[in-house]
């Protein structure tokens, strides 16, 4: 029930808070602060009664009763679909990184929505709903069904209270995301029959699923699908453009949700999803992946050094990190799944702050075009600071979580594919030129008169506070990742005992 | 002592981040005493350090916690310390203190006074990390943080454009150099399982054969980040342009300490390289080519520190070359002896700059010897250290290397002449300085003198240059013992004697003017010869029309992003569509009716067309 209930606390919470607005214009983003917290102190709370996830034995994949947290209950019947929903490590991981981040987005709109400010907390909270049920969710109809949830809220918050170009930009992202959505209906639908066909029962639980008998040619049509129905999310190349349109256009609480946790559904569903399901057609599949993550490697973290748009040019970095998660889950070996989980818990934090920076940039310049900027530290030394930090993790400072993450990869894809891990490893270089040009053009160099002028405000109490919570899980996540890497391990061990890939040799040998 | 060496490193970086988040609301007395007194602090628990490890000889570890642990790769937050550790220590923090209390004077009138001391506590605190770590990750981790220590500090007055795209340079070109590094530590991983330094090089000796592949890439990834970090061809392009930052911070990071953390690395780690040869004759190759190149580019430049830049180049290249012929504790003596001369150099041209308001010409400069007095002691042992004149500290540790060159197998011999010719060059164009600047006819009155917080690091660093070279450093645990053999005697004059001949020829050149170099630099391949050094033999140029042009018009062209227009092409062909079927709808009732017939008789065509029964 735990679990309904982080749901519904989010989802009620979003109607309480647009009705809200009724008292008075500045309750909806109090009530929705109010409502992710409480969801974020009832979690812990339920937490704090259960073993210490360290001393967890393994939770066997294919049992739900090893896992933290299930609980199932018919739905239709009929077809097999039951509301199932199930905690492991990761999903926890994942969890607690959606609250947290969802209270920062409230806090990022805390000025920078003006109006109609009621629906778009609603839509913040039901979107996040969406979220907590797609990382919980393990009957896949139920798991389709979360997957708009949380995607619909943002599209209006897009089209609603996006920028200039909002129109476009959330066209193109429902677009895409549909289209995805579309395949990745079709490809559980025909998962559900071959298995129907195989065992004669319907059923969509992911734990009757795990073993369904296919050909070989089914597997590996059925794993595209769902393949490309995540990487369109996540967003790996080829299918990231939408990224950048909606990223640069979604008001600033938009673009942290989207790029903290929105992403990491695509991770998530390939760790979850796309691997497991089908062990061998993925393993067949997966140097292709890796070549796909390299290039997003490469091909994100240049289109960002040519950015001139201070948001866009950090959407496209989020599109050169995700390459890493993409490296790291098809690399498959205990190391580089690490360091995926724990690039997605960083990148979740150090992107979250960077666009919150665009945000606060945009609120007070009213553009984001980097030409204009130029010396805005002297004015803003807080800000700038502060900039300086989460760019300097988003580039790989060792003692910062980012570090630790892309090490992990590369460590692990190293063993795999040594050819690959170069050409992801020049991420390191062409990452510290598009952070370090962002940089210089934004708060460094001569200042701007204009904004000299016009006399800017430096951050305040509040924003402050936000940063804090962020600067402080970077560096925890960089000097002692251990919880999150315990965390995480059981789950991976156990997903790596579903498959028996050579890489996975590999490193038992080593 | 033993248990409570974390503390080093950590007061620096405590002080560190106390600056950086009450740093504005401190009086500059304040901010001075923080940011000095925890580097002497941890100068004092090294001293005390130093003590106790003159007397027992112990090899000190300690862990504080595991990093991580993954699939047994568990790298610690551990230090190691031993006496090349012990010898690292004490440069950084004593160097160190007396820099930062040279820095309280040169930079009082900043505004960014606090910021500046948070940095270079920084620097202090990851400098120490790296040298001593027990694994190369956090070794690396160290490595890292001085980067963007030196990076933060090169463009310390980011308001001019210059200053912020010297740091981007010096940050990603040894991040170049710091990525194969990377490359190479996993490669290590792989191979041995352990990061753990001494495991690691125990493990190294039981799996592999002198001379195999492996232990020769990986000895050649670690050069790598040794090239970058330590400015030797060809990634030393970054140093020269790094002196956009303050004079003090060129002599801590650029000159004593960060750029000979790639010396530290291949001597940490020359275990590893004695099972490579090859990696080792490549780091000799490099070493001296890279020396060679500097001292002639050093000989032209007019910028005080660039010379001095260049300079610092050359001597690594040195140290370089000492530790390719495995020469090893003479690289890293000279690795201190240079920390002293070169920082005293450093900070005596800091206090010419900051009392000639901010000139950098030496052409402009001149006559300073009756002006500044302990500025002109300063840097006569301080050239003669650098030239390696007889009885300063930097004799007696570029002899030893020149005199262990001259004994490798081969292309010793060769590598002992290459090096005294660098020598000769240095002795000429470390006193063609010193004869400019403080000699002849003032073109630009000083308008003060150093005061007491200037003068008294630059006295002590005066007193580390003449007599460092009698410091005996404990590292004989550390290295294999030199066979103790020597060349002959002849060999051994030659060496002593070849700077006192380039000090000769600067004396003649320009102090007297007896030796005219007019002819020669005014021919046309004088002319194009001395451009050419001139701009540091056009590497700068090759590589922006190699590398940075490129990038810039590979990033112009994708900006537009060409993947999106196949999606664009999509969505060009529904529209098309959408033009084509929406014009059928036109509204004239004749058209529809024609369509219906014709539609119908098509319908009726296929259906006669069913064969029998099919209905």
């Amino acid at each position: 029930m735990v679990m309904i209930n982080l749901i519904l606390i989010l989802l009620i919470g979003g109607l309480l808070a647009m009705l809200s607005e009724r008292i008075s214009d500045t309750m909806p983003r109090k009530v929705a602060m109010v409502v992710v917290l409480t969801d974020l102190v009832y979690l812990l709370l339920c937490l704090s009664g259960m073993p210490e996830i360290t001393q967890l034995q393994a939770p066997v994949a294919n049992d739900p009763s090893t896992w933290l947290m299930h609980f199932k209950t018919d739905w239709i019947p009929a077809f097999g679909i039951s509301i199932e929903l199930a905690l492991d490590g990761i999903s926890l991981l994942m969890v607690l990184l959606t609250l947290i981040l969802g209270a920062i987005a409230i806090s990022a709109s805390w000025t920078d929505i003006v109006v109609r400010k009621g629906f778009f907390e609603a839509n913040l909270l039901w979107s996040l709903a969406g979220v907590l049920g797609v990382f919980m969710a393990l009957d896949l109809m139920l798991f389709f069904l979360f997957w708009e949830v949380m995607l619909i809220p943002m599209y209006f918050m897009i089209a609603i209270w996006g920028h200039e170009n909002r129109g476009y930009a959330a066209m193109k992202f429902f677009i895409f995301t549909q289209a995805s959505g579309l395949l990745m209906l079709m490809s559980i639908l025909a998962l559900v029959a071959v298995n129907q066909s195989a065992t004669g029962i319907w059923t969509f639980s992911y734990f009757d699923l795990l073993n369904t008998q296919m050909t070989e040619q089914a597997a590996h049509w059925i794993m595209l699908g769902f393949f490309i129905a995540f990487v369109v999310k996540l967003p790996g190349f080829p299918f990231h453009t939408w990224l950048p349109d909606a990223h640069t256009q979604a008001p600033t609480a938009g673009s942290v949700i989207l790029a903290g946790i929105l992403l990491k559904t695509g991770a998530y569903g390939l760790i979850r999803f796309a691997v497991p399901l089908f062990p061998e057609a993925a393993l067949d599949f997966s140097s292709a992946a890796m070549w796909l993550g390299a290039a997003g490697v490469v091909y994100g973290a240049v289109l960002a050094f040519g950015q001139t748009d201070f948001k866009r040019l950090i959407a496209y970095s989020s599109v050169s990190h995700m390459g890493f998660v993409l490296l790291g889950i098809y690399a498959w070996n205990e190391l580089a799944l690490q360091g995926a989980v724990m690039q997605m818990v960083a990148h979740g934090f150090s992107t979250a702050a960077l666009f919150m920076i665009a945000g606060s940039l945009q609120e007070r310049l009213h553009t984001r075009d980097m030409r204009e900027m130029s010396g805005l530290w002297q004015q803003m030394p807080r800000m700038g600071a502060v900039a300086m930090f989460f760019v300097v993790a988003s580039l790989g400072l060792p003692g910062l979580g980012n570090f630790v993450a892309e090490f992990l990869v590369l460590l692990g894809l190293f063993q795999v594919n040594i050819w690959i891990t170069v050409v992801a490893a020049t991420g390191l270089i062409t990452g510290a030129a598009y952070s370090l040009l962002l940089m210089q053009r934004s708060f460094q160099g001569q200042a701007n008169q204009k904004w000299v002028d016009s006399g800017l405000v430096d951050f305040g109490t509040r924003e402050m506070l936000t940063m804090a919570v962020m600067i402080v899980a970077l560096i925890f996540l960089g000097i002692y990742p251990q919880p999150v890497l315990d965390a995480a391990q059981p789950v991976l061990q156990s997903l790596l005992n579903l498959t028996t890939s050579p890489t996975v040799a590999i490193v038992e040998v080593m | 002592m033993s248990e409570t060496i974390w503390l080093i490193p950590l007061i620096p970086l405590l002080s560190s981040v106390t600056l950086m988040l009450v740093g504005t609301r401190l009086k500059a007395s304040q901010v001075g005493a923080l940011g000095v007194g925890s580097v002497g602090i941890s100068a004092l628990l090294t001293l005390l350090l130093a003590t106790e490890f003159m007397q027992n000889q112990q090899v000190i570890q300690l862990s504080l916690w595991t990093w991580m642990e993954v699939a047994g790769f568990a790298p610690g937050i551990s230090f190691y310390f031993d006496g090349l550790t012990l010898v690292m220590m004490s440069v950084i923090t004593g160097v160190g203190f007396l820099i930062h209390l040279f820095s309280t004077e040169f930079m009082e009138k900043d505004p960014s006074y606090a910021r500046y001391f948070a940095y270079l506590n920084m620097f202090v605190a990851a400098m120490l990390v790296l040298v001593m770590a027990d694994n190369l990750l956090l070794l690396y981790l160290g490595w890292e943080g001085v980067g963007v220590c030196s990076y933060l500090l090169v463009g310390f007055w980011y308001q001019h454009n210059a200053n912020g795209y010297a740091a981007r340079k010096a940050f990603i070109v040894t991040r170049i150099g710091d990525t194969a590094m990377a490359m190479g530590l996993l490669l290590l991983f792989t191979e041995l399982g352990t990061l753990d330094i001494q495991t690691m090089v125990g493990e190294a000796d039981q799996t592999w054969q002198v001379g195999a592949t492996v232990p020769t890439i990986a000895c050649l990834l670690l050069v790598c980040g040794a090239v970058g970090k330590s400015a030797q061809l060809p990634l030393h392009t970054w140093l020269p342009d790094a002196m956009a930052g303050p004079t003090p911070v060129s002599a801590l990071i650029h000159a004593a300490t960060m750029v000979t953390a790639g010396v530290y690395l291949i001597a940490r780690t020359h275990e590893l390289f004695l099972l490579a040869p090859i990696a080792m004759t490549v780091v000799a190759v490099i070493g001296i080519t890279t020396s060679l190149m500097a001292a002639f580019t050093a000989l032209m430049q007019t910028d005080i520190k660039r010379i001095l830049a260049y300079s610092t180049i050359s001597q690594i290249g040195y140290m370089f070359l000492a530790l390719g012929v495995g020469a090893w504790s003479a690289g890293i003596f000279h690795l201190m002896t240079h920390a002293f001369f070169k920082a005293l150099l450093f900070l005596g041209s800091g206090a010419i700059i900051h009392c000639l308001h901010h000139e950098h010409n030496i052409f402009k400069m001149g006559g300073l010897r009756t002006r500044m007095p302990v500025t002109f002691w300063s840097f006569m042992i301080g050239s003669s250290a650098l030239a390696a004149l007889p009885m300063t500290s930097g004799f007696f540790s570029k002899d030893q290397i020149l005199l262990q060159a001259y004994q490798f197998p081969e292309i010793g011999p060769g590598l002992w002449v290459a090096g005294l010719l660098g020598a000769l060059l240095t002795a000429i164009y470390s006193f063609r300085l010193v004869f400019v600047v403080f000699f002849g006819s003032v073109n630009t009155e000083p308008d003060k003198d150093t005061g007491w917080r200037m003068a008294v690091p630059l006295s002590i660093l005066c007193l580390l240059a003449m007599v460092g070279g009698w410091f005996m450093i404990p590292v004989s645990e550390v290295f294999p013992a030199s066979d103790g053999s020597h060349p002959a005697h002849w060999v051994e004059y030659v060496s002593i004697s070849v700077p006192i001949v380039g000090v000769l020829v600067a004396y003649l050149i320009f102090y007297t003017g007896q030796l005219k170099v007019d002819r020669l630099a005014n021919s046309s391949f004088g002319k194009s010869l001395g451009k050419l050094w001139l701009s540091g033999w056009g590497i700068d140029l090759l590589y922006d029309r190699l590398f940075v042009k490129p990038y810039y018009g590979l990033a112009n062209k994708l900006k537009s992003e060409p993947v999106d227009a196949l999606y664009g092409l999509i969505v060009t062909i529904n529209q098309t569509l959408n033009q084509w079927l929406s014009s059928a709808q036109s509204g004239r009732m004749r058209w529809y009716i024609a369509s219906m017939v014709a539609g119908l008789i098509l319908v009726i065509m296929l259906a006669a067309n069913l064969p029998e029964g099919a209905l």
